[in-house]
């Protein structure tokens, strides 16, 4: 299994703690992964609401770069990428005319692109290509006693549902549980964090976060499990503000790729736990057998 | 008459068929054209062929111009192949001399491009002038008609199909899948507008089907074979094991009582699950038959394990008490298996129904995880007095402190659930804007609760249901409008705590409001059977996009389907209320009747026949013949086709090594010369 990655900059800026601990995770399942040389920013949710053609020009020269690494799969771990690129070779398998811009705009460059790269989530990879039975049989310190609260966020399951439900996923419900955690029903899973409205409309934004953690601890979790670099940095970094404006409301937020780190019983600097402004303590012990 | 190409002589019509054809088909042009190929001597345009003036000329053109072929230009064979064959032989010809062109449905109707369209019309008209030329004379055979008729699906269309047949003197059978018949209107508890009790009407009307003298009743069975055609058809009929002899049951239900059983322990289909039965059991106290029947599923005396072919095994565990109870009666059989039983009919209808849209399909209305989110068809048997709650409303979900069970204070009503989204399915459903108002009317006088109604639009096109809506808004039932974005139990304020929240955007007010209740009742749609496809296939129906079984026309044939003798009534064929279902299945019963009474077919004759002396008696042809039409006559070791079968379809031509089959209207040199005919134009 091998997948061309593409990264994006959040997961080499405040979403560190994503990549720094997926890319241990992946190998250790034995998945190998190559980024994508010179690869530029998707362009997130924000340029596709300026100006399509370019927006949808930037995110293709990703994909165009990615085919010419002769992989035919591509893991793009960030929600904004992967919403985008999947967006994006929608938009050229669909739309003949922003197909022209942006094979123009690849040209002036030499790049071509088919629209044929299958852009896909790591959860959908560790789930469909994986498969939980492998995942279990890698976790030696099971995570049992830890509640956690699975939060999908917008962009993994909308508007495009490739590989879970729309209104309500599962999958990392699935993979959490085959962790040995104790996932909590809560009806917040794919309901927005607030997006960058915390930092434009604090307000509103805020808001939103305030009610995702109020929840989640109202639920007894421990701990909100993130597929989202802006999910995490929303839920993480605010709690002063929520608990000026309404009350304190702390609970770490952490990727779910740490807490698979935490179950293989990789070391600290692989599940890089210190990086959370709230700090998640919890030490699973080994599991009996091993 | 024997016309040999020479003789031939053509008349031609273009029809202009008002502006359908004349808009984009240059009509004088063609008429022009035509009338410059050889063994045409006669080429007009017209206004509409299909009139009386229209078919007129034909006959008068027939007789003054020595006419012996005519070929008309219009609209598809379908329409109009019958009226323009009447008047070819009104005319004194042989009703085959004819020949029909499509250039509205094949033509104008599918391009943009006037002058293309035109030179399309005229190389299809080409090909029709060569090809008639080379018609034979045929005759139209008349087949008796079988005067039974086959019901499946005994819901109120199949009852109300069955009744006006029998009560005319027919013999009907009538198949049901389920134990008794009464289909989805037997679990209803009042009916729309008038709020007449579902059950006072339709059980009459089913104790009626039970008694009937000219009524078969085959419940717990199934059709499984269809062969044959119109006024001829042998169908197979499965009937299920029900384990108890029905002409020895006298409906005492003591084996229930004294089922080793002694309290119901297994969730009850007529109920929606909400209540429990024995595994003996009578589906509900009005079950036409009144016959029990045992669940091998869950009965003792069989065990879990079962054949290899999926019938059930006995293991003569139990003490058997049903059987004591049951004594000189003796209707108990624990060895019955399922039984196959032909029949033979000439007509069938097929009302088999709809199945509602299962909830769960849209998690976000929570049902299936709340258990205070309900469907509509749970709430009908919920408020029913029969029901399993005797007819008081209570909550699913946790009790009250004390024990007993809580009762909703308020109730929202979704509408829409699996209808007119993208997502689910497209069509709107048409009953549940009324259903939903008249659960709310039902649950208000029964809970007195606040009731709020969650629509898209109010759809009430029906006589009185418009009035009803009126009465509603006066009873002071909430309707909000806007389509519920989901429903869930995370609470914003003390009030929401331990509620269910629906959370809609209101169109009218503009705002996102959340509204808690104590109950969610989910109007589902309706939509096609699981297993309609087979069902289609079994018929030889065919079906829309949607899964509906489709009708031969959606406004002049709407019990008709494609294939003869074979009518369609309820919401098979789209979903309807009760009034347009009995509406339709007395117009299917109607459509029946005027077969029957007119007593024979007539079969087109575009049946194929073996050359006898070119047959080689290969066999080949016999097993791809999907009617079962050709026979072997093994003293002449030839094969034979039964005329009387053969549908026309041609298979057996294609596939004749010996090239020895011909089929009517579908000859070599007809065919050759209708390919030579398009491929000449240029």
């Amino acid at each position: 299994m091998k997948y061309a990655y593409f990264p994006g900059c959040s997961l080499k800026g405040t979403g560190r703690a994503y990549e720094e601990s997926l890319l241990p995770v992946l190998r250790h399942l034995g998945v190998e992964v190559q980024e994508i040389e010179d690869w530029n920013c998707c362009g997130a949710t924000a340029y596709m609401a300026v100006d399509e053609g370019k927006a949808c020009a930037a995110a293709a020269r990703n994909l165009a770069l990615a085919e010419r690494t002769g992989l035919r799969q591509m893991l793009a771990p960030c929600s904004a990428c992967y919403l985008v690129l999947n967006k994006a070779q929608h938009y050229l398998n669909e739309y003949p005319a922003m197909r022209r811009v942006v094979t123009r705009a690849l040209d002036s460059v030499g790049l071509q692109c088919r629209g044929d790269t299958a852009v896909r989530h790591p959860l959908d990879v560790l789930l469909h290509d994986v498969g939980l039975d492998a995942i279990k049989q890698k976790v030696t310190r099971p995570l049992t006693g830890l509640k956690v609260a699975p939060y999908y966020g917008c962009q993994i399951v909308r508007p495009y549902a490739t590989f879970d439900d729309q209104a309500n996923p599962e999958s990392m419900d699935k993979l959490l549980a085959a962790l040995g955690a104790t996932v909590v029903r809560w009806p917040l899973k794919t309901k927005c964090c607030g997006g960058s409205l915390t930092g434009t409309l604090p307000e509103a934004g805020l808001r939103l976060s305030y009610i995702l953690l109020k929840e989640a601890l109202k639920r007894g979790a421990d701990v909100i499990a993130t597929v989202c670099p802006l999910c995490q940095f929303n839920l993480d970094s605010y709690h002063a503000k929520i608990a000026a404006r309404w009350e304190p409301v702390r609970i770490p937020t952490v990727y779910f790729s740490q807490l698979m780190g935490l179950a293989f019983g990789l070391p600290a600097e692989q599940t890089v736990l210190h990086r959370g402004m709230v700090p998640l303590r919890f030490e699973p012990a080994p599991a009996a057998h091993a | 008459m024997k016309a040999t190409r020479d003789e031939v002589r053509i008349g031609f019509y273009v029809c202009h068929c008002g502006h359908n054809i004349a808009a984009l088909v240059d009509c004088p042009a063609v008429a022009r054209y035509v009338g410059t190929l050889p063994g045409v001597v006669l080429s007009r345009d017209y206004k509409y062929m299909c009139s009386d003036p229209g078919q007129e000329l034909i006959q008068q053109d027939i007789r003054e111009h020595r006419l012996n072929r005519v070929v008309v230009a219009s609209c598809s064979p379908l329409l109009h192949e019958h009226t323009f064959r009447s008047a070819v032989e009104a005319g004194g010809l042989n009703p085959f001399y004819f020949h029909m062109v499509n250039i509205r449905e094949h033509d104008s109707w599918v391009h943009t491009d006037r002058i293309l369209a035109t030179e399309k019309a005229k190389a299809l008209a080409r090909a029709a002038i060569e090809r008639v030329a080379h018609h034979k004379p045929l005759e139209i055979k008349k087949v008796p008609i079988h005067p039974d008729v086959l019901v499946v699906g005994g819901g109120i269309a199949g009852i109300h199909a069955a009744l006006t047949l029998a009560n005319a003197g027919k013999k009907v059978y009538l198949v049901e899948r389920e134990p008794s018949i009464g289909g989805h209107m037997a679990r209803f508890d009042k009916t729309f507008p008038t709020l007449d009790c579902a059950a006072c009407i339709l059980t009459p009307k089913m104790s009626e089907v039970g008694s009937h003298p000219n009524i078969t009743l085959w419940t717990y069975s199934e059709v499984v074979k269809v062969d044959g055609y119109v006024g001829n058809y042998t169908v197979q009929v499965k009937r299920k094991a029900r384990y108890i002899h029905e002409d020895l049951c006298t409906g005492c239900q003591d084996c229930i009582a004294n089922c080793v059983y002694k309290e119901p322990k297994f969730a009850d289909e007529f109920n929606e699950g909400l209540g429990k039965r024995k595994p003996v059991f009578i589906p509900f106290p009005q079950a036409t038959p009144q016959v029990v029947l045992i669940d091998p599923e869950v009965c003792l005396n069989f065990k879990r394990n079962k054949n290899p072919d999926g019938t059930p095994v006995v293991s003569d565990k139990c003490k058997k008490t049903c059987v004591e109870a049951c004594g000189e009666r003796g209707a108990i059989d624990f060895t019955q298996k399922d039984e196959l039983r032909e029949i033979r009919v000439g007509t069938i209808i097929v009302c088999t129904g709809f199945q509602t849209f299962d909830a769960r399909r849209v998690p976000a209305y929570g049902y299936g995880i709340y258990p205070n989110v309900y469907t509509a068809l749970e709430i009908e048997r919920l408020v029913n007095a029969s029901g399993p709650t005797g007819g008081e409303v209570v909550l699913r979900g946790p009790k009250n402190p004390d024990g007993t069970p809580r009762k909703p204070r308020s109730i929202g009503i979704i509408h829409c659930v699996g209808s007119r989204d993208k997502k689910t399915n497209l069509w709107c459903s048409r009953v549940c804007c009324m259903y939903s108002m008249k659960l709310a009317h039902l649950l208000k006088e029964h809970t007195g609760a606040e009731i709020y109604n969650f629509y898209i639009d109010i759809r009430t096109p029906g006589k009185g249901y418009e009035e009803f809506y009126n009465k509603l808004l006066e009873e002071g039932t909430h309707f909000i409008r806007g389509r519920v974005g989901e429903v869930t139990d995370w609470a914003m304020t003390p009030e929401e705590e331990g509620k269910l929240v629906i959370r809609v955007e209101d169109t009218l007010a503009g705002v996102v409001r959340r509204i808690p209740v104590d109950m969610v009742v989910l109007a589902t749609g309706l939509e096609p059977r699981a297993d309609a496809a087979e069902v289609r296939r079994l018929f030889n129906m065919s079906c829309g996009g949607d899964g509906w079984f489709l009708e031969r026309h959606p406004k002049l044939a709407p019990v008709n389907t494609f294939t003869d003798g074979v009518f369609l009534a309820g919401c098979c064929q789209g979903p309807k209320d009760i009034p347009d279902t009995v509406a339709q299945a007395g117009a299917a019963a109607a459509e029946a009747l005027a077969l029957i009474d007119r007593g024979y077919v007539e079969q087109e004759p575009n049946t194929a026949h073996i050359l006898d002396n070119e047959c080689s008696g290969c066999k080949s042809c016999i097993p791809l013949c999907p009617y079962t039409a050709i026979l072997f006559d093994e003293t002449r070791q030839k094969a034979y086709i039964n005329e009387a079968l053969c549908k026309g379809c041609g298979t057996c031509v294609g596939s004749c090594p010996s090239g020895s089959i011909v089929q009517n209207l579908f000859e070599d040199e007809e065919i050759f010369s209708e390919i030579r005919g398009v491929l000449a134009y240029d």
